[in-house]
This record gives structure tokens, C-alpha cells and sequence, in this order.
């Protein structure tokens, strides 16, 4: 049988004592379609950073194809086929659009004539039209030479997704990648990431947009203060007890908060 | 040609290629403050190879360049581990390690000095400094110079795109030392003399702030930033008799008739500095000015939505 693309087995992680991931254990199957949520500080993002190699986990071992990556430099994971966007926008405020692209190539075009050989100064190199064409198929080829910094948060949003999709990666990583979009737009990634799934990425999202995780993703994993409470088919997440408790109970251990959106609905 | 603008016209070009090198460094993020320190290796490389073996002056330029380019890839690999102010402080230190070793060997003419019996006149660093220019801006439009400046940007995020921080790096702060060195050698042999009491903590700090305010973000930078801060110092040796005569008149008094106090020009040098930090702190010339000054390349869409 193969082995999973990506595989998690209890994974655990502490900063300063405090425990942020717990014996978190879980597969991601080539093709699949992922969703990870969970409410706000449960872990995702630090999730993220553990497959990615920003950090090392305490305990347990994740896998990529069956292969253990834990000692695997970060800076190795994205050439075995895994890249990420990130929740808080990091372009690279000084590099143009384009540029911001090309860097997201590096893994495949790390050797020193790639290094050596000019992007633009004797016509476009194909890493140039190659970066360029990605960028036209997300609708953002209007701002090819424009730096990053001055751009618009859902422009840079996007940006972000197509950098990490410019690895030609077989596992995609998006912490977040609705974030601050409005419908419209939410819309258009989705159907922009359905169209990256069918040409055989797998895909890993940390949502909180439900309506975008249910029309993109088949399978969700929920994680609740660092542990896994759910895993299992999108549809049924939300009347999974567990997943209810999670979100609900917040809401209960926060009485205050609780009554006041109980009497904002009544005012309303 | 005159003596005096020849003289300048050399000095600039010996800035322009020094600059240039504090400019790869620095546009990885790692401030580099031993600007001296790898000059003086340049220098005394060339001096003493022309001095005692009566070496050809192509020669003792490439040996400078190459000798210090080794020392700076040497040199990289502890020091690049500090970070921040340890860094800047690290290469500070670098400098004044070469200058006492340089003071106390008796080979290099220890406080004396040597002399260096080739002379060159201007042209060659005016050439030596066209071509370090088109390199370095071959350079930035390269992968590589991407990958420099992302590094400068985020370290994180270059590290997990699958850049190598180490190796960007080192390469970029010995081919930039190699750039010191060059920029030694012509000294030597513009100067026809060294003493390393000319590559002192002044030079490291001047050459710093020509390339932090010139701009690090485009190849331009050091070249305005070396431009301005050579040519305001002559301009103002020029001007600023003129500026106090007409104060002076101003009160009724006689024009000054004293030579012009040179510590005045440091005073407005330093006020220019500081203005220049204040409103413009990402340098004279920035990525945005460059763009803006760039025909727009229009791309179909762009087209269409005009025209829509
Ligand atoms: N580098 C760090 N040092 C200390 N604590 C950290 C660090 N990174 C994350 N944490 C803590 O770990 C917990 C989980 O944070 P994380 O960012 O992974 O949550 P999240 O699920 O991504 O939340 P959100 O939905 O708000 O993005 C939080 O309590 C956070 O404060
Ligand atoms: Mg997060």
C-alpha cells in the first residue's frame, strides 16, 4: 500500500513549558483535500511550522511519502515537495511581484548557472515567463514589476498563494489563505485551489471560513488546545459532539461574552 | 586635464568600488563596519608585492582582490555567526586586528608605511570602477542577487523557499571583501604610499554610510551614495569660504579672510547625514524611485482593463 503523503504520529510541542501541540497524530492522503481548523490559538499555525521545519517537534515523527523528515533541514523540505503560505503576510516587501514568484522557484533552480544567469537583463528567462504565467492564471498579471509592499492586503494575500505554488509542490500548505478576502474573491481561490487539486496537488488548509473549507475540502482535522478532536469526512464536522463542545464550550467557560451575544441577538 | 580633478575623479572611482563593496554585504542584511580593515589588506597586498618585487600593476591588483576575497570568505564563516550589532561590532573588530597587525610588522613598514613605486593615474580606477558597477549590477539582476536581496528581507521565509542563508552569505560578504581589496590596491598605487593610519575607523564608517544612504536595495545606491558624500566635501571646500564670507558680511564685518576651518565641513556633512537618516532611511535611491523612473510594461490584461 502506498504510504501517505504526509503523516503525523504523535507529534508534541512546547514553547517555555507550556505544552501548544499534544500527541497529535494524523494522515493526509495524496489527492486529498484537507482542512485543518480548529479556534484561534488551538495549534494550527504551529502545526505548520513543524511539517515546514520552522520548528523541530519534541516528540514523534512526521513523514513525507513514508519518509521521516524530523532531521531534514528546513531549508531541504520544500525540494522534497512541500511549500507554505503563511497567516501573516512575509512577501518580501522590496521584491517586485514577479520577483516574489521567482523566489518561490529557488528550490528547483538552486544550481550555480541558475544562480548566475540573469532573470531579466537579456530578455525574460523562462523562470521569468514561467512566474509570470502562474501570476496570469490567478488574475494578478497586472502588477507583474510593482513592489510588494505597496500592493493591497488581498492582492499580497494571493501573492502568497502563488509563491508557494510556484515550487511546483505535490503538498501545499496554506495557513489562512482566505483571510480579509471578501466573497467574491473567497470564491475565486476556492475554485482556483479545486483547479490546483485536480491537477494533483494535495492540499492542507488552515481555515475559519467554513463555507470556503466545506465547497473546497472532503476531509477535515480539528484540532481543540493542541489536541486532535476530529478527523474525518468535512460533511459531518459540524455535528460532531466534540467539535461542537470546542467551539460551544469556549463560549461557555466565557459566560460574559456568552450573555452579551445572546442580548445582541435580542436587540437586534 | 587638472591635477585636482583628476585626483578627485580617482578618489571617486576608489569610493565607487569600495562602496560597492560594503554594498553586497550590506544588502544581505549583514552590516559590514570593517570596511578599513579589508581595504588595508588591499593596499599593503599591492604595496608590497610592487615595493619588493617590483610586481606589474595588473598583478598586484588582482593579488589584492584575491587575497582579500580569501580572507573575507575566511573571515565569513565566524563572524557571519553574529548577528545585528555583534556583527557590526564583529567586523569593527576585524578591522582594528589588521591594523595592528599591520602596525607591528616590520615587513610592511610597520607605523612608517610603505612606498609604492607604480603609479597609475585616474583612468584606470575610472575604468577599474565602470566595470565593478556593470558587475555588481549583472549581479542583482541575476537569481543570485534575488536571493540577496530576499535574504535581506526575510531570513525565515528565504530559508524555507530553499535558499541557503549560510551560503548566500559568505559569498556575498567575500566577493564584497574582494571589492575592498581591489579598491586597496588602487589606493596604493593612486596614492603612491601607504600607512595604515589611513585606513582608519573613520574610512570603515564613511564607506558604511555612503552605501546605507546612497540606498541598498537597488545596485544605484553605492554609486549615488559614493558620488554624493566624495563630491559634497569638495563642493563645500569650495563653498563654504563663500558661505562664511557672506555671514560675515551679513554682521557688517569684513569677509573672512581665515582658511576655511575644515571642521566645519564635518558639521555639515554630519547635519546632511543625519537629515538624509530622517526622511529618506531606506537611502537615496530606493526600489519604488527606480520603478517609477522604469517604462510601465503593460501586460494584455492590463491592456484590456484600460481600454474596458
Ligand atoms: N514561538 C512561540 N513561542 C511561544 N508560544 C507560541 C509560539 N508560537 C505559538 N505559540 C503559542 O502556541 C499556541 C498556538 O498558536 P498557533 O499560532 O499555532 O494557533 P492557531 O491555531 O494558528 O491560531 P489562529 O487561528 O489564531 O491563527 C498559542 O497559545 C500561541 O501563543
Ligand atoms: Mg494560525
Amino acid at each position: 500500500m502506498m504510504p501517505p503523503l504526509l503523516a503525523l504520529q504523535g507529534v508534541s510541542k512546547s514553547f517555555g513549558g507550556l505544552e501548544v501541540i499534544t500527541d497529535v497524530a494524523f494522515n493526509v492522503e495524496a489527492g486529498g483535500r484537507t482542512a485543518l481548523i480548529g479556534p484561534n490559538g488551538a495549534g494550527k499555525t504551529t502545526l505548520f511550522n513543524l511539517i515546514s521545519g520552522v520548528y523541530r517537534q519534541d516528540k514523534g515523527s512526521i513523514a513525507l511519502s513514508g519518509e521521516d523528515i524530523s532531521d531534514i533541514a528546513s531549508r531541504r523540505r520544500i525540494g522534497l515537495g512541500m511549500a507554505r503560505s503563511f497567516q501573516n503576510i512575509r512577501l518580501m516587501p522590496h521584491l517586485s511581484v514577479t520577483e516574489n514568484i521567482m523566489l518561490g522557484q529557488q528550490a528547483r533552480a538552486g544550481s550555480l548557472a541558475d544562480m548566475l544567469t540573469p532573470l531579466s537583463l537579456f530578455g525574460r528567462t523562462k523562470w521569468r515567463r514561467e512566474a509570470e504565467e502562474l501570476l496570469g492564471r490567478m488574475g494578478l498579471d497586472t502588477y507583474p514589476g510593482e513592489v510588494v509592499a505597496t500592493l493591497p492586503y488581498g492582492i499580497r494575500k494571493k501573492i502568497e498563494v502563488v509563491r508557494a505554488l510556484a515550487a511546483s509542490p505535490k503538498l501545499l500548505l496554506l495557513d489562512e489563505p482566505a483571510a480579509g478576502l471578501n466573497p467574491t474573491e473567497t470564491a475565486a481561490l476556492s475554485d482556483f485551489l479545486a483547479e490546483i487539486a485536480e491537477t494533483g496537488v494535495t492540499l492542507l488548509v488552515v481555515e475559519h471560513d467554513m463555507g470556503f473549507v466545506r465547497s473546497l475540502c472532503d476531509h477535515a482535522v480539528v484540532l481543540n488546545f493542541g489536541r486532535k478532536i476530529y478527523d474525518g469526512p468535512t460533511g459531518s464536522v459540524q455535528e460532531d459532539p466534540d467539535v461542537l463542545e470546542a467551539y460551544l464550550g469556549r463560549r461557555n467557560r466565557n459566560e460574559d461574552a456568552a450573555a452579551s451575544a445572546r442580548e445582541g441577538i435580542h436587540a437586534a | 586635464m587638472g591635477g585636482y580633478w583628476s585626483g578627485i575623479l580617482a578618489i571617486l572611482a576608489i569610493n565607487v568600488i569600495f562602496a560597492y563593496g560594503i554594498f553586497l554585504p550590506v544588502a544581505t542584511g549583514q552590516l559590514n563596519l570593517g570596511g578599513a580593515g579589508f581595504q588595508a589588506v588591499g593596499a599593503y597586498a599591492a604595496a608590497y608585492m610592487s615595493y619588493t618585487y617590483d610586481w606589474p600593476v595588473a598583478l598586484t591588483l588582482i593579488l589584492a582582490m584575491v587575497v582579500t576575497g580569501g580572507i573575507g570568505f575566511a573571515v565569513a564563516f565566524p563572524i557571519l555567526r553574529l548577528r545585528g550589532v555583534y556583527l557590526v561590532l564583529g567586523t569593527f573588530a576585524f578591522a582594528e586586528v589588521v591594523a595592528g597587525l599591520i602596525l607591528n610588522s616590520e615587513t610592511l613598514g610597520g607605523a612608517i608605511g610603505l612606498p609604492v613605486p607604480a603609479f597609475v593615474d585616474y583612468e584606470v580606477p575610472v575604468v577599474l570602477a565602470a566595470l565593478v558597477t556593470l558587475f555588481v549590477f549583472y549581479l542583482m539582476a541575476t537569481r543570485f542577487g534575488l536571493v540577496m536581496r530576499a535574504v535581506h528581507d526575510d531570513e525565515v521565509v528565504s530559508d524555507l523557499m530553499g535558499v541557503s542563508l549560510r551560503g548566500v552569505k559568505v559569498a556575498a560578504f567575500a566577493v564584497g571583501a574582494g571589492l575592498c581589496g581591489l579598491a586597496g590596491g588602487l589606493y596604493a598605487h593612486t596614492f603612491t604610499y601607504v600607512e595604515i593610519q589611513a585606513f582608519n575607523a573613520l574610512v570603515s564608517i564613511n564607506v558604511l554610510l555612503f552605501v546605507l544612504l546612497g540606498g541598498t536595495q537597488t545596485a544605484f545606491g553605492p554609486l549615488i551614495g559614493a558620488a554624493f558624500f566624495t563630491l559634497l566635501p569638495e563642493a563645500l571646500r569650495v563653498l563654504l569660504p563663500q558661505l562664511q564670507a557672506s555671514v560675515a558680511s551679513l554682521f557688517g564685518a569684513a569677509g573672512d579672510m581665515r582658511a576655511p576651518d575644515d571642521s566645519w565641513r564635518f558639521v555639515i556633512l554630519g547635519c546632511v547625514t543625519v537629515l538624509m537618516m530622517v526622511f529618506r532611511p531606506e537611502g537615496l535611491v530606493t526600489r519604488t524611485l527606480v520603478e517609477r523612473f522604469k517604462p510601465r510594461r503593460r501586460s494584455g490584461l492590463a491592456a484590456a482593463e484600460a481600454s474596458a
